[in-house]
């Protein structure tokens, strides 16, 4: 293992973009003036802002430098549970770069846009036949704005109906986004506790299920890797006191072609693209939150929806019933064009396949760590499968710990301390693009790390020692914030 | 598939270890009632070579500068992009990277942001800015929410001129909370119609937008004296942020929260998203602002390093009690701003701006000179509002046939603006375009 282990490369210093440059230099070729200068009135003329003025040389040496200290998926493994970091292909990133996708203005007439309302529309069709939905918006940015867009649909559903409710149900093991969003719509989260396997029993739901609650907010599979056994019932018991099922997808990945979540009683869900269908995260986006639904809420999307006839492709506006806009334009076409581009590679058969190599990728993971490392739930696994730090506390060492060591070992970090009902969780989601050798190597590295913990403790506290930095003060940096230089 | 690195032996190796004879085997705890019986119906899957073709026919369907001269912005506007922006911003150790959660494999991202926030801060003029929101329409909607939890109140006013979309999106946000959102007139001169605040209280903000939807510029430092004697906080907002090289920045005219669309600043418009949302505030009102902060520290050896911060503010830590549920946010614009800021430079900015006011006004000139009216009076930038004379929409439609976007018809967003339409130049737009544009509508 040690030949594993990383080298010292060579990291240079780089000091902050207002630290270089030289007053009257410039980056960027100014067009030529064609017209006189008309000048603006003194009192509305500023002092324009305090940028450094750099080189193109001094810009593209600083922002290639400060690359050199990231690690991404093209770097090695990132097993982040709960995001699905697999392998984002460069074929999507040129069909994005498209000239006639990126140069497009949103607001022309349909007409000229054929092109991407084509690619947006088919793209609907796709995520509504792999989840079993009848329609979709691909509007919201992200998960949790697909959260949001998703639950204001179930308010508008109330609210029309003549009956609003004031709470739902949010189960414990949920993402922090899904009661953050809640709350946004004005509803109060009801907790409700997780079996001892891992997932909901249909009891708990039904014990708290009332005329009062708008409904569930269920993760499936949940963020323990689990799939959630009782959905059925469970949809069963909200739908019969009026309520409904809300389904994060953010780990669709797990059931590509295997489950389709409107088949098994949800009645609204969302997905990330930026997760299961391979468009890159970009260091925190920008992602895409499609949402899903049944028929019962198809009138309450955003607008403008995307409607065919006769393969010409129109946006229109002309639903009474719509909650609105959720962005000002069409949501992240940029990031669309990739998933497209991803489901259109991939085909029905390798989507599927995916999901079968990621649970296998996965499964076998816990296999080989849970001698190691305490297993929070000992059954198979869906995507992702969540150890804690249980067996490591007689060495004194946290899941922290263990965490850091393993960027000396070449590997991001795992998911940790979520979710939250696993004391100290390790949360591991491999996906499919990993090959049985590097996740072989992984799997050696926490071993070698596990025994580390026994015979050199300090080797884990200390860590990581290979890194731009060592560990930072994140308690000084939140008491006294410096957010600006 | 070459994105799925398992040879068959690797397969049955795998399977053995977790003690299953076949993949679908993997899946055999879920109830038999909840597995998909059919096979995805989707379309086969295409090679590399098939899918750039496929995707050329797509891309060569849209109408784009600079085949098409487009004098439409609205909230989207182009640009020049240098090559080294695009090149750098394809960085995969950037592009493939997650939110930077653990930090010391994260300080590309991390001082990056830090440096955006700084850039950022200071061309509007602000001491604190967020990492990213989604885009200028969900900053401000989070800007106002903001509002009503630092002051405990239930009311806001937004400007008429403040772009309709981000006024939709506003409602969306307001609607299921019970606070209530009024809308500002506008007067004749194309400025916000403020008098109306006299009558109102209780109110947490006010929003105005500079230069407005219109492209006037309004005068900020009046209007936040009215919003500041009501007690209220000034929420600016903007969709041009190029602007700020030339006029006034908002925070030197006591904006309290500065929100809206750096799409200006080196992301290419791809029909509206991604874009990047931008929301600055106070100090004092740090705790209370909405989205991922990166912040300055130290590692144990004292060097210099960069971690999130604040966290105690968002959804993982605080859960229903966040100040905003977002998450995942638009941190690659939000790179790709300042990558843009910094190859742009102060002195170049001021010029560019300069001269993207400059060319606005030559069209302004000119069609005034051909006869056209000029609907609202104000300076300016980049946008303003003409008047064509009445059934223009059919010349509109000649023009699109010669590859001429005259423009937004503007009837749609406000019914007594009739044969207005709102125009756009940016540098990007040359004289000889700008002579051809004002001899094709006055024919
Ligand atoms: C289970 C779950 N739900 C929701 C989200 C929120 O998604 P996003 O970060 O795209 O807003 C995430 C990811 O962070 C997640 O893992």
């Amino acid at each position: 293992m040690k030949e594993n282990v990383g080298a010292t490369g060579l990291i240079l210093n780089e000091p902050l973009l207002w630290e270089k440059g030289r007053k009257g230099r410039c980056g960027f070729s100014l067009p030529r003036r064609d017209v006189e200068s008309f000048p603006i009135d003194n009192e509305l003329a500023g002092e324009g802002p305090d940028f450094p003025d750099l080189s193109e040389v001094d810009v593209v040496r600083h922002y290639t430098r400060l690359s050199q200290w990231n690690f991404g998926v093209d770097t090695g493994m990132y097993p982040l549970g709960s995001c699905t970091m697999k392998y984002s292909p460069k074929t999507n990133e040129k069909q994005a770069g498209l000239s006639g996708f990126t140069g497009a203005h949103p607001l022309l007439p349909s007409d000229l846009s054929q092109g991407t309302l084509r690619m947006m529309f088919e793209l609907e069709q796709y995520l509504a036949e792999i989840t079993g939905m009848d329609a979709v918006t691909l509007q919201p940015a992200a998960g949790a704005h697909g959260e949001l867009t998703g639950m204001l649909t179930i308010h508008a559903y109330h609210k029309n109906r003549g009956a609003q409710r004031s709470k739902i149900l949010v189960p414990d093991t949920a993402h922090g986004t899904n009661p953050a969003t809640a709350t946004l719509c004005n509803y109060r989260s009801i907790q409700v506790k997780s079996n001892e396997q891992g997932i909901l029993s249909t009891e708990s739901v039904a014990d708290v299920m009332d005329e009062e609650t708008a409904g569930i907010m269920l993760t499936n599979p949940n963020t323990l890797g689990l799939f959630e056994d009782n959905t059925k019932e469970i949809a069963e018991i909200i739908h019969s006191k009026g309520g409904l099922v809300y389904c994060d997808g953010a780990n669709l990945n797990a059931v590509m072609g295997i489950v389709k979540m409107g088949e098994i009683g949800v009645d609204v869900m969302h997905l990330n693209l930026h997760k299961t269908f391979s468009t890159p995260h970009g260091g925190g986006g920008p992602g895409s939150g499609p949402v899903c639904v049944k028929k019962h809420l198809e009138p309450f999307l955003p607008v403008p929806r995307i409607v065919e006839e006769k393969g010409n492709y129109s946006l229109s506006d002309n639903y009474p019933e719509s909650i609105g806009k959720v962005q000002a334009f069409h949501g992240n076409v940029g990031v669309m064009i990739k998933a497209y581009s991803y489901i259109r590679s991939m085909g029905p058969k390798d989507l599927k396949m995916a999901s079968r190599l990621a649970v296998l990728n996965a499964n076998y993971i816990k296999e080989s760590l849970k001698g190691t490392l305490h297993l929070a739930y000992d059954r198979p696994c869906m995507h992702e499968c969540v150890f804690s730090d249980d067996k490591q506390k007689d060495d004194h060492v946290t899941t922290l710990d263990m965490a850091k060591r393993l960027m000396d070992y070449g590997f991001h970090p795992p998911t940790v301390y979520f979710p939250l009902v696993v004391h100290g969780a390790i949360m591991v989601e491999p996906t499919e693009t990993e090959s049985k050798e590097d996740i072989d190597k992984f799997i050696e590295a926490f071993k070698s790390i596990a025994d580390e913990a026994k015979e050199a403790p300090d080797l884990l506290h200390n860590a990581p020692g290979k890194c731009k930095v060592r560990r930072l003060d994140e308690v000084s940096a939140a008491r006294k914030p410096c957010l600006t230089g | 598939m070459r994105y799925l690195p398992h040879t068959s032996e690797d397969i049955d190796l795998m399977l053995q270890a977790v003690e299953a004879d076949h993949l679908d085997d993997l899946f055999s705890t879920i109830p038999d009632d909840c597995l998909s019986k059919d096979d995805l119906a989707l379309p086969e899957a295409l090679t590399e070579w098939e899918l750039d073709s496929h995707m050329a026919a797509l891309s060569d369907a849209m109408a784009v500068s600079p085949d098409y001269k487009i004098f439409m912005g609205a909230g989207s506007y182009e640009h020049y992009i240098p090559a080294s922006v695009s090149y750098l911003l394809g960085r995969s150790e950037f592009v493939t990277s997650y939110t930077p959660y653990q930090p010391e494999v994260s300080q590309g991202t991390l001082q990056a942001i830090y440096e955006y926030q700084t850039l950022a801060a200071r061309l509007l003029g602000m001491e604190v800015a967020t990492a990213s929101h989604y885009d200028g329409a969900t900053a401000l909607a989070e800007s106002l929410l903001m509002a009503v939890r630092i002051s405990k109140k239930r009311k806001v006013a937004v400007s008429s001129l403040i772009h309709p979309f981000y006024r939709k999106v506003v409602r969306t946000y307001f609607e299921p909370t019970g606070y209530e959102v009024i809308e500002l007139p506008y007067l004749k001169n194309g400025f916000t119609d403020l008098a109306g605040l006299d009558e109102l209280n209780d109110l947490a903000a006010v929003a105005v937008q500079s230069p407005n939807f219109f492209g006037c510029i309004e005068n900020l430092k009046k209007i936040g004296e009215k919003i500041h004697n009501k007690d209220a906080l000034f929420i600016t907002c903007f969709t041009e942020a190029l602007s700020y090289g030339l006029l006034k920045n908002p925070g030197s005219q006591d904006a309290d929260i500065v929100c809206g669309e750096g799409q200006s600043l080196g992301i290419p418009r791809s029909f509206g998203g991604p874009a990047l949302g931008m929301l600055a505030g106070r100090k004092k009102h740090m705790r209370s602002l909405p989205g991922r902060l990166v912040g300055k520290t130290k590692d144990l050896d004292g060097k210099r390093g960069f971690v999130l911060t604040l966290a105690t503010r968002e959804q993982h830590i605080r859960r229903e009690k966040a100040t905003s549920n977002i998450c995942t946010n638009n941190s690659l614009c939000a790179l790709a701003a300042a990558i843009y800021m910094a190859s742009v430079g102060g002195t170049g900015i001021k010029k560019l701006a300069q001269l993207n006011h400059d060319k606005a006004e030559y069209l302004k000139q000119e069609l005034k000179k051909a006869g056209f009216t000029i609907s609202f009076e104000s300076p300016t930038f980049n946008e303003f509002v003409v008047e064509f004379p009445a059934g223009f929409d059919s010349v509109y439609d000649c023009l699109l046939n010669k590859k001429i976007v005259a423009g937004l018809p503007l009837a749609e967003y406000y019914p007594e603006l009739v044969n207005h339409y709102l125009l756009c130049v940016t540098e990007t737009m040359s004289k000889n375009d700008m002579d051809s544009f004002v001899s094709e509508v006055k024919s």
